[in-house]
């Protein structure tokens, strides 16, 4: 074992309590950051994943401009043809095409306007969840059939039930007049009241019909298995799509931005905390090894006049905080380890969180999700802190004159 | 030898704080930098929380909401309410209810020649309204309504884009009339508003109450009416005795209820402040022990013969424990005001608008005004002193039961 290792192991323990102390100002902080960051990454998963799947998919083709301004008229031609072509392209089914507009949507009783999308029965299913919470009635079969699926708000709002007619009435792509009559074919309950209250969907035919849309639409969803490949999948649609019609390629972040935003935002708040946690730490591992090195004085002076250089009495007290930082590093990360694996198996809640939750589809209680980029982020930064903070008592020791040090009290 | 008075306890303290200079001043930097992340940190949030107040219940609208039992579960015209009667109105004019006012808010369709969209459209009283809902202030084209059977329209400057029309051009709202037939009416835009959350623009277009009511055939019926007084935190004073005056068939609730994402915001923010002060503190805490064992520990002979000399253990701790009160009462000093010199200048609000779309998905607008509140300082400085008092107490109860002979033979 080479001797300035085995000279830091022993230095550190002359002070026992000293070094537990500092180890467990680490400790705490390696747990708190261990879980605080998994439950981080665990709730933006979620956030994203839930609310991308409910409707709005990875990717979209749109014609330009449509997203910042959904108008009827900035519609993609053919669009069931282009959506086959994709599916081919990518060999994938995780496509398919919609069409979007608006309806005063009229029951015997009552009368609400709301968002009517047009989608492919078949392909729908492969891209979002809707579909699957239908919880009465069924999904859409046909593409031309005059039905309609609601959310179970809507449905009680308009007080109708599976099998009832709806009235839409609507103003068609060139100003004509929409109106049609539908089944209600199927209720939908997604969890979200918003979504089930504002939405429903109707086949894409149909839809193209009532609109007077001559084989166009609005949309057609592009998802993947992997999430973070989505740039990846971006680029390969924009190449498969024809070049010459206006179309774009949008991913999640440019049709929801303010998914995006929330998660900075409360990224950079969260980050703000973990820096102050950090800096307390450092500070207490500068006293600590400042204190060392202080009361060492006399011995570091005698060291010297034998002939040890300045350089490797530094790294003396470098080791001596690299070994208390990993001892630190290891205990905490093996706690919060510890900690936030049960809780992704318990799940936590905080009083008043459920309503906070929903906002951002999330679920009532927490799953913190460990990786190793979770695990690692925090204890990583704290270990290098620690040494950074470190460096001020080890370049004292090359300010030491060894016969003013050896007088030293 | 009796008890030394405090003076000299604080003295003695005092000296022996600056004797290892450095390894003080590093703690009272860890200490100010606590204190500072405390106070900072949570005027940052609470006026975050009190941003999303005020715009939540300005758009619910109001501190207090009386509606038709059902209507919130299904916001149709059928489940409207008569207009307040003298009863109501009388209690509804006492203070501290600054400004009430009544709306008729139903679905519409809105459609210009070119675009048509799902809106709510609202019936407003102009002349009370904006002391309790919709600001004046945000019409940024055109004009506010005048009067109650104003024909014209105010929407939104997103709508106004999403429908491709512009001030002074006319539209068609279409609703339901309470026998279910499709009413309909052109409207001509007297104004185009713009509000603290964008998403607002599209959902809500305003028209006079007399004119909706014909439009709809209500005959006088509202569908909400809304209530304010002086402090949203002092609500639950004040009504109970609305829901008295409204009697059993109308459901009043306070905006807590109305609104329970707000709700809970209040408490889980309260919460939040409270945990991450203590969070701070455990994390400055050992250095805290830390720097008191070291200060004891290179006094074992000194104590030693203090206590030969007849000294008190007594008074041994509550000398320690006065360096640690110096110790974290400076710190907090300059925690604090660094604080405060770090809130001032920014008393005009940060502009967050580079995240503006999801501080809307929280309810706040793009502008954070921190709140410096003094209950949260005086929270703060409590927690790091009576916590940091009882943390010191360890070290120096130990300091204060050494053995004079083994202590003065110490090293």
């Amino acid at each position: 074992m080479n001797i300035t290792l085995r000279m830091a192991w022993r230095n550190l323990w002359r002070h026992k309590r000293r070094t537990w102390i500092t180890v467990s100002a680490m400790v705490f902080s390696n747990l708190l950051l261990v879980f605080m960051i998994s439950l981080q990454f665990g709730m933006y998963r979620m956030m994203i994943d839930n609310t991308l799947k409910a409707f709005t998919g990875h990717t979209q083709i749109q014609r330009q401009g449509y997203n910042d301004d959904p108008k009827i008229r900035t519609s993609i031609d053919d669009i069931v043809i282009l959506a086959d072509d994709v599916r081919d392209s990518l060999g994938s089914k995780e496509v398919a095409a919609r069409g979007i507009s608006f309806a005063m949507t009229s029951s015997e009783q009552r009368s609400y306007g709301l968002q009517i999308v047009g989608v492919e029965p078949e392909y729908e299913p492969n891209v979002s969840s809707l579909p699957g919470l239908v919880k009465q009635g069924r999904y859409l079969a046909d593409m031309d059939a005059e039905e309609i699926v609601i959310g179970s708000v809507l449905a009680r709002n308009l007080r109708v039930k599976v099998g009832d007619e709806l009235t839409l009435l609507g103003s068609g792509r060139e100003g004509s007049i929409a109106a049609g009559i539908v089944i209600v074919s199927g209720i939908f309950e997604s969890g979200s009241a918003d979504i089930d209250r504002s939405m429903a969907q109707v086949p894409l035919g149909y839809f193209q019909s009532l609109y007077n849309m001559d084989g166009a639409g609005h949309t057609i969803v592009v998802n993947t298995d992997e999430i973070s490949r989505v740039t990846e999948l971006q680029s390969r649609v924009a190449g498969i799509i024809p070049a010459n019609k206006q179309l774009e390629v949008l991913n999640w972040e440019q049709l929801q931005p303010g998914l995006k935003q929330a998660i900075q935002a409360d990224m950079a708040s969260a980050w703000f905390m973990y820096a102050v946690l950090i800096v307390l730490v450092a500070f207490s591992v500068l006293n600590t090894q400042l204190m060392s090195v202080l009361e060492r004085t006399r011995e570091f002076g005698v060291m010297m006049a034998l002939g040890v250089k300045p350089t490797r009495l530094g790294s003396l007290v470098l080791t001596e905080t690299f070994l208390m930082s990993s001892l630190g590093l290891s205990i905490g990360i093996i706690l919060g380890i510890a900690l936030t694996y049960y809780l992704t198996i318990a799940g936590f809640a905080y009083p008043g969180m459920e309503e906070m939750a929903e906002r951002f589809n999330l679920p009532a209680r927490m799953y913190p999700s460990l990786s190793v980029l979770s695990i690692l982020l925090g204890p990583g930064i704290i270990f290098i802190c620690s040494l950074v903070a470190a460096i001020y008592p080890a370049t004292r020791l090359f300010f030491l004159q060894p016969v003013i040090a050896m007088r030293a009290v | 030898m009796t008890a030394l008075p405090i003076k000299s306890i604080f003295i003695l303290a005092w000296r022996n704080l600056w004797r290892n200079h450095r390894r003080t001043l590093i703690m009272l930097a860890a200490i100010t930098v606590g204190a500072w992340a405390m106070i900072f940190m949570t005027a940052l949030m609470r006026g975050m929380v009190d941003d999303m107040l005020l715009n939540g219940i300005r758009d619910l609208p109001g501190e207090v909401q009386i509606h038709h039992p059902e209507y919130r579960d299904d916001p149709s015209i059928n489940n409207s309410l008569g207009a307040a009667d003298e009863q109501l109105v009388s209690v509804m004019e006492q203070p501290p209810v600054t400004a009430w006012t009544q709306r008729v808010r139903v679905p519409a369709v809105i459609s210009s020649e070119r675009e048509s969209r799902g809106v709510t459209l609202i019936g407003i009283d102009p002349a009370s309204e904006t002391d309790v809902g919709f600001d004046a202030e945000d019409v940024k084209q055109g004009r506010f309504l005048i009067d109650a059977d104003d024909k014209g329209i105010i929407i939104g400057a997103k709508m106004a884009e999403r429908l491709e029309t512009r001030l002074g051009k006319r539209i068609v709202i279409m609703s339901q009339d309470p026998d279910n037939n499709i009413a309909d009416r052109g409207f001509r835009i007297v104004g185009i508003y713009k509000a603290k959350l964008a998403s607002l623009e599209e959902m809500y277009v305003y028209a006079g109450i007399g004119t909706v009511q014909k439009l709809l055939k209500m005959d006088g019926q509202v569908s909400e009416i809304a209530i304010t007084g002086d402090d949203y935190r002092k609500v639950d004073a004040w009504y109970p005795r609305i829901k008295q005056a409204a009697g059993d068939d109308k459901q009043v609730l306070p905006w807590y209820e109305a609104d329970s994402y707000l709700g809970s915001m209040l408490a889980v923010m309260d919460g939040f402040v409270l945990v991450w002060m203590v969070v701070v503190f455990l994390a400055m805490s050992f250095g805290l022990v830390n720097t008191l064992i070291m200060a004891v520990f290179e006094r074992v002979r000194e104590i030693g013969l203090m206590l030969a000399l007849g000294m008190r253990p007594a008074t041994i701790l509550s000398q320690i424990l006065m360096e640690s009160f110096l110790l974290l009462l400076i710190g907090l000093l300059i925690g604090n005001t660094l604080a405060i010199l770090t809130i001032m200048p920014l008393q005009d609000g940060i502009d967050i608008s580079i995240v503006a779309e999801g501080m809307e998905m929280m309810g706040t607008s793009s502008m954070l005004y921190p709140a410096l509140k003094l209950q949260d300082v005086i929270l703060a400085n409590a927690v790091v002193l009576i916590l940091g008092i009882i943390t010191s107490v360890l070290p120096a109860w130990r300091a204060s039961r050494y053995d004079p002979i083994e202590a003065l033979n110490k090293n």
